[in-house]
């Protein structure tokens, strides 16, 4: 009996049986939310690795172009070019639900511009380099804010879905066990006690007897 | 309302700046930290963080994992992909399945 020591009775066999019964009611809900989870997670993880290798080599593009844009305008124009952002981001963050975990969903907006029009220099100094780089960064914007998303509903569900798997295997293989071993043993014990007390009563009854009719 | 952040060397991640992003130009390690510490405090709600810069923040770069807000993410400097948002990504899924598929 693992420890403590239980009271061998009617009433805490029958707690022990309520408990289990919500154990492993409780068990099988959280099997099947992690399963679900599971599920969820293995297509946030592939489609991760999707933009994650699109997000990659977009940024290679773009910082091999703005190499090239270095190159050819020098850095300080470069720098001088880029210094001044005409646009700005704004980020809405909203919440989604997945299986009772909180994943951020990101929206944004750009301000000031009116948003076609990302390039915030003249066109006198720079070069037509720098034009291609700013265009596959801002193509390359869009992944990133989804693989931003993604990522970190992985991380999310990855710590969430470790929480649930440790309680199923605690229920399964802790706690289960150990109520199932509790209420065998309570009612070994119970049955011992009920048999016991016929046996003293037949001997009570075989002594009673043998006094009334004085059997030699 | 939140904002973005993208930290990292100059040359890595000046085009950020051109599309409106705030991008915090780091050197040294020590100045990521604080600049990553200091970022967390405010309205940043992704901060895009280059592969150079994230092995000796490894620590932080956890600590924040399990918030929901800010979210780190890991992008390849100018020198190429390192391959450690693969490995974070692995370590992910070691987390949830509790054991090394691949």
């Amino acid at each position: 009996m693992a420890g403590k020591t239980i009271n061998p009775t009617r009433m805490e066999l029958t707690r022990l049986k309520g408990r289990l019964k919500t154990a492993v009611r409780g068990h099988k809900l959280l099997k099947d939310k992690r399963d679900e989870m599971m599920k969820q997670f293995l297509d946030i993880v592939r489609r991760n690795r999707i933009l994650r290798k699109k997000v990659e080599e977009g940024l290679q593009r773009a910082n091999g172009a703005i190499a090239v844009a270095s190159a050819v305008m020098g850095p300080e124009i470069l720098e001088q070019a880029l210094l001044y952002p005409k646009a700005g981001v704004e980020l809405d963050v909203s919440f989604r639900n997945i299986m009772s975990v909180n994943v951020p969903s990101y929206d944004f907006r750009t301000t000031g511009g009116d948003g076609s029009e990302i390039y915030p220099y003249g066109f006198a100094q720079t070069s037509g380099e720098l034009d291609a780089a700013l265009e596959a960064l801002n193509s390359v914007f869009r992944d990133m804010l989804e693989l931003a998303e993604v990522e970190k509903s992985m991380q999310l569900l990855a710590q969430e879905i470790e929480k649930t798997r440790r309680r199923v295997n605690a229920l399964e293989y802790v706690m289960i066990p150990e109520t199932q071993r509790n209420i065998r043993y309570i009612s070994m014990k119970l049955d011992e006690n009920e048999r016991g007390n016929t046996t003293r009563l037949m001997k009570v009854k075989d002594m009673v007897l043998q006094d009334a009719h004085n059997f030699k | 309302m939140y904002k973005i952040a993208v930290i990292g060397d100059r040359d890595s991640v000046l085009g950020f700046k051109a599309l409106g992003l705030d991008v915090f130009f780091v050197e040294t390690d020590d100045a990521a930290r604080a600049t990553l510490h200091r970022l967390v405090q405010e309205d940043y709600a992704i901060i895009y963080l280059t592969e150079q810069l994230s092995t000796p923040l490894r620590a932080e770069i956890a600590k924040y994992k399990d918030f929901a807000v800010p979210a780190i993410i890991l992008i390849p400097g100018k020198t190429g992909s390192l391959g450690l948002a693969e490995a974070a990504l692995q370590s992910a899924v070691e987390r949830a399945v509790g054991a090394d598929i691949s």
